[in-house]
Formats: structure tokens, C-alpha cells, sequence
């Protein structure tokens, strides 16, 4: 692996992959990535299908403890408290209450715009009327949804526009104030308009919170990501500044996927 | 292979349609078969037994003289002993299907239950009805009641809730359970908040056909000891009862002797004296009744849950 200005310490870290594997049963999906996101910034991963960038993403908040016959290697530490979030001795459950999700396909609850966004505060234990008004109000503001569903807050959640559920997802994962945000592709089923949207919004969030964000679009990586990393087959090829992987990557095979000749 | 011409175009696409047209009537001739089967024995039913349908007919008990015969004890015994089985089935077969579908690791012993409940479903109704015999009359002394009845058609039922529940839980998309785990829920959390409503409206099907099977059952019910004949209703919770006047418990009636519908009818059919028949046909008429708008709610449930449940 080649990395670029990561011995100069410029932003404090958020978290750092060490060494991390993961394999589906027999099958070694990573192979030993290496990787520190920074504090507040956006980094986008890049790469050919089936590379490996969801599989990655998903080590973030653990959502391979869900399904039997998965197994990570090495470690992810989270900072500033230094947790390794792949220990057996982290609940998964506490690594997903700091790190929020975004899916590709937006996946809002059956249930009303209001209970959407409130959710992850129920889970917790809030229950004040206030509290959760002030809060939903917030996160919708947040995700710059509340003008578009003031009005009709009880009105069931799939009744919104694709653009409008993925934004709603924003907010849902926003209300419980995570420290990192993890989106997969969260566009490829959104139009132009819509894209944009969230692409600012992408923008606008990374004041507060850190964002990994999963993408098959180069100008959305260039766009939205202060930082890169082009993953190949389960490998971390390259990471760095966002310019400088797009002006002069210094792996061939990221200047070929970044020029169009692969992927 | 060479281009076609619009002619034979035409003649292929001529024969593929005719096909379409002639499976399409096999279907409407099969499903007339079946429709005009179930319209004849109800509307041969409903003949024979029109004269005994009258207010009477659900108010009086059974009598020795065929005209002056109700069903009242046969449908509150049927409804009382639904309510059990129904009370009993429902948490049972819902815990266990949540159980396997949310919670257990994919295992052999898992592969094993599994085959055992659809194996159980096949299970002729009579072995339930020795088992229960052996276990709740005897062994628990739940006597020839209500309860006896209601967990034996529990037990009898029980597959079709967990198969239902876990069907109902399996249309429930992935990306639904791990939006919820991905804010940070628990299993527990995410079943009570999405998994148990989404699948509400399936699982509730699944009852009522299993329910609409149990209040038509009769070999279990004779088996573990039904009366034939029965001149009173249970004790109604709260209400004097009896010479001594006292007042029954909340759930007194559960241990009550009782008969159902399906048992009614065998009894009135079996008696030698013709006037029964029409007894029993009328009482065969509202037990098909019975059993059909339990099927039309499954149906309207089901309904419901496409409009309202979206993804
Ligand atoms: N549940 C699974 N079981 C086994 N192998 C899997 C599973 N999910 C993914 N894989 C494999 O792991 C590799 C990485 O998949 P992953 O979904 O992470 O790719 P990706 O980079 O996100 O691709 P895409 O851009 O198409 O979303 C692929 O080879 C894929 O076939
Ligand atoms: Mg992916």
C-alpha cells in the first residue's frame, strides 16, 4: 500500500484500520487494509464492484455480527478513547450506537416520518414528548427535510419521494448524534436533483461529524471527499488527499480505474 | 438461424396466444369445479336445513324432540373453546416462530425442529386427541372440559401458527432489520417495534385458518370426552351459580363440561328418528358459516396488510 501525507499529522484521527481481514465463511473478502480516517473529514472509498468497499464499510458498525459464519482479523481503533471496535469484548450494539449508517437503497420503517427520525432515541430509553419533538425537529432540519415534512409529520414514511426517504435515513441516523457516519452508495438509486441534495448535505455535515462514504461515482468522490482510497480485490491500493489520488495517483492501477480504463 | 418474416412472425405469435387462451380456460373450468362443489354442499345444506334456521335454533338447548332442538350449547361451547385454543396457540406459536427465525443460529438442531414441525402438521388429529387424553384429562385433571379441548386444538394448530409466523417474519426485508440494528437496537427491540407488527397481519391469517380447521375438528374433541348431550351453558364469571349461589370465579368455565358443533351434528345424525337431519343440516349450514367468514376475515387481513405495509 502507498499512502501520502499520513506522516504529517494534519487532522486528529477518528478511527484507523490495522491489519483488518474479513472473511464470509471460507471466503477472504479484505486482506489486510490499513487505513486512518480523519476527524471530521469526509473520506470516500472507491473501487470495482465486489472489491470489497461495502464489506469494509459494514466492519465499521459491526453489521456482520448479524449473519452466522463471519469473522474479522485485526483491528479498527475509534479515538479519541482508542476502542478497538472489532474486540469480542465490544457489544456491537454500543459500536452502532456511536456509529451511524446510511444504506444504499433508502430503507425507512413502515411507520410515520415522526417515528422514522425518533427511533434511535426510543431504542435509548427516551421517551419525553418534548425532548423527542425538540430532537426530530433537529435531525430533519439536519438532513434539510424539515421544510418538505413540517406539515406531515405523521404521515407514513414510504409515501415520501426516493430523494426524500434517503434524506429521512440521514436524519434517522443523525438524531442519536453519532460520531461517524458510514454511507454506502447512498445515490445510486437517486436522480440528479436528489444526488445533489445529498451531496451538499454531505458537505454541510462534516462540520460535526466524520463520514465514510462508499461510492461508484468518481465526481461524487472528488466532489463530497477530502480523502480517498481505492481498494482492488479486497486490498487497500491506495489512499490520500482527494487531489492529489485524482490529479497523480501514484498506483497504476488507481490511475487506471480513475481514467476510466478499468472498473 | 435466419431472419423471419413478418408472416411467420405473425403465425408464431398466432399459436403462442392460442395456448395463453386455452390454459386460460382449463384454469376457469378448474376453479369452476371447485367453487360449484363448495356452492353445492352449502346450498344442499342450506335447503335441506332452511325450516330449523330461526332465532330459536341458536337460542334453545338440544332436546329429544327434533323441532324444539337448538344449537345454543354447541356455539358457545365451539367459541369458549376457540378462545382457549386461540389463547393458547397464539403466544406458543408466536414465540416459537419469532424464536427461530430471529434467534436461533441455523444449526442441525435447528434443521431438526424444523422437520419435526411439519411433520407435526400431518400428524392425523385422532394421536392428538390420545395424547391429550392421556395428558391434560388425566395425568394434568383438566377433566372433560373446555380446557382439555382448547390445548388439545392448540397443539393441533400449533404448526400452522409457527409456520405462518415464520413466513410472515421471512417477507420482512433484510434491510429493514438492519436499519434497526444499525441505530443501535437490540434484537428484543427490533422484533417489538418492527418485526412482530410487520408480521402482525400474517400471523393473525395464519391463526384464523388455523382456528377455521380446529372449530370443524371432532375426532380429538370425542376422544377426550365431549358430551353428546348438554342442557347447560358454562358459568358465567361473577354470575350465581348452582343451589348454592355462589358466584363463579373469572375462569370457572374453563373447567366446565361442554360439546361443540362438529359433535352436535354427528349426534343429530346418528339419531334414528329423520326429523334430526334437518337439525343437523341446518346446524352444518352455520357451521360452514362459521368457518367461511373466519376464511373471508383471513382474506380481508391479508388485504389490509398489502395496502398498508409497504417497503
Ligand atoms: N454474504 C456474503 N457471502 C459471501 N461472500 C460475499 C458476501 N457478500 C459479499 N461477498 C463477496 O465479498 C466481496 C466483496 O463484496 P462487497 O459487497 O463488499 O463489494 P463492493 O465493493 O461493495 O461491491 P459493489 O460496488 O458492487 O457494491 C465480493 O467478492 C462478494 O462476492
Ligand atoms: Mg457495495
Amino acid at each position: 500500500m502507498q499512502t501520502q501525507d499520513i506522516t504529517q499529522p494534519q487532522h486528529p484521527l477518528k478511527a484507523e484500520a490495522r491489519n483488518l481481514s474479513f472473511y464470509y465463511g471460507a471466503v477472504k473478502a479484505l486482506k489486510g487494509i490499513n487505513m486512518p480516517i480523519h476527524d471530521k473529514k469526509v473520506t470516500a472509498l472507491i473501487g470495482p464492484s465486489g472489491c470489497g468497499k461495502s464489506t469494509y464499510l459494514r466492519s465499521f458498525n459491526r453489521m456482520h455480527d448479524l449473519y452466522p459464519g463471519n469473522r474479522y482479523e485485526g483491528e479498527i481503533r475509534f479515538f479519541p478513547d482508542n476502542t478497538n471496535l472489532l474486540s469480542a469484548d465490544v457489544d456491537p450494539i454500543e459500536v452502532r450506537m456511536r456509529v451511524g449508517m446510511v444504506f444504499q437503497k433508502p430503507n425507512p420503517f413502515p411507520k410515520s416520518i415522526f417515528e422514522n427520525v425518533a427511533y434511535g432515541l426510543r431504542v435509548r430509553g427516551l421517551s419525553n414528548k418534548r425532548l423527542l419533538d425538540e430532537k426530530v425537529e433537529q435531525a430533519l432540519r439536519s438532513a434539510a427535510l424539515w421544510d418538505e415534512v413540517k406539515d406531515r409529520l405523521q404521515a407514513l414514511a414510504p409515501t415520501l419521494s426516493g430523494g426524500q426517504q434517503q434524506r429521512l435515513c440521514i436524519a434517522r441516523a443523525l438524531a442519536t448524534d453519532p460520531e461517524l457516519l458510514l454511507f454506502d452508495e447512498p445515490t445510486s438509486a437517486l436522480d440528479p436533483i436528489a444526488t445533489g441534495a445529498i451531496e451538499e448535505l454531505v458537505h454541510e455535515l462534516k462540520k460535526r461529524v466524520t463520514i465514510l462514504i462508499v461510492t461508484h461515482n468518481m465526481q461524487q468522490a472528488a466532489r463530497v471527499s477530502d480523502y480517498t482510497a481505492y481498494m482492488y480485490l479486497g486490498e487497500m491500493i491506495e489512499f490520500g488527499n482527494t487531489d492529489e489520488i485524482f490529479m497523480k495517483p501514484n498506483d497504476r492501477r488507481t490511475e487506471d480505474y480513475i481514467t476510466g480504463r478499468m472498473g | 438461424m435466419h431472419t423471419m418474416t413478418p408472416g411467420q412472425i405473425r403465425a408464431l405469435i398466432a399459436r403462442g396466444k392460442m395456448r395463453d387462451t386455452l390454459f386460460q380456460a382449463l384454469g376457469i373450468i378448474c376453479l369452476a369445479i371447485g367453487l360449484m362443489v363448495i356452492f353445492l354442499l352449502v346450498g344442499d345444506m342450506l335447503m335441506r336445513g332452511v325450516e330449523r334456521l330461526n332465532i330459536e335454533f341458536f337460542t334453545e338447548f338440544a332436546s329429544r324432540r327434533a323441532a324444539q332442538s337448538g344449537i345454543l350449547s354447541a356455539w358457545v361451547g365451539s367459541l369458549l373453546v376457540m378462545l382457549v385454543t386461540g389463547a393458547a396457540a397464539v403466544p406458543l406459536g408466536v414465540a416459537a416462530g419469532i424464536y427461530l427465525e430471529e434467534y436461533a443460529r441455523r444449526s442441525w438442531v435447528t434443521d431438526i425442529i424444523e422437520i419435526n414441525i411439519t411433520n407435526l402438521a400431518a400428524v392425523p388429529s385422532i394421536v392428538y386427541g390420545l395424547l391429550a387424553l392421556g395428558i391434560f384429562v388425566y395425568t394434568f385433571g383438566f377433566g372433560q372440559s373446555i380446557l382439555s379441548a382448547g390445548l388439545t386444538l392448540a397443539l393441533l394448530i400449533l404448526p400452522i401458527v409457527i409456520v405462518s409466523t415464520r413466513e410472515a417474519i421471512r417477507s420482512i426485508p433484510a434491510m429493514i432489520r438492519e436499519g434497526s440494528m444499525a441505530v443501535g437496537a437490540t434484537r428484543w427491540q427490533t422484533c417489538r417495534y418492527h418485526i412482530i407488527p410487520y408480521a402482525m397481519p400474517g400471523i393473525l391469517t395464519g391463526v384464523i385458518i388455523g382456528l377455521a380447521r380446529a372449530i370443524g375438528e371432532t375426532a380429538p374433541i370425542i376422544t377426550i370426552g365431549a358430551l353428546t348431550f348438554i342442557a347447560f351453558l358454562p358459568p358465567v364469571p361473577f354470575t350465581a351459580t348452582g343451589m348454592d349461589g355462589a358466584s363463579a370465579g373469572l375462569f370457572d368455565w374453563v373447567m366446565s363440561p361442554f360439546t361443540v358443533m362438529p359433535i352436535q351434528i354427528f349426534n343429530w345424525t346418528s339419531r334414528p328418528d329423520p326429523a334430526f337431519e334437518v337439525n343437523a343440516a341446518a346446524a352444518g349450514f352455520v357451521l360452514m358459516g362459521m368457518v367461511l367468514s373466519m376464511n373471508a376475515l383471513a382474506i380481508w387481513l391479508r388485504y389490509r396488510m398489502r395496502k398498508t405495509i409497504k417497503w
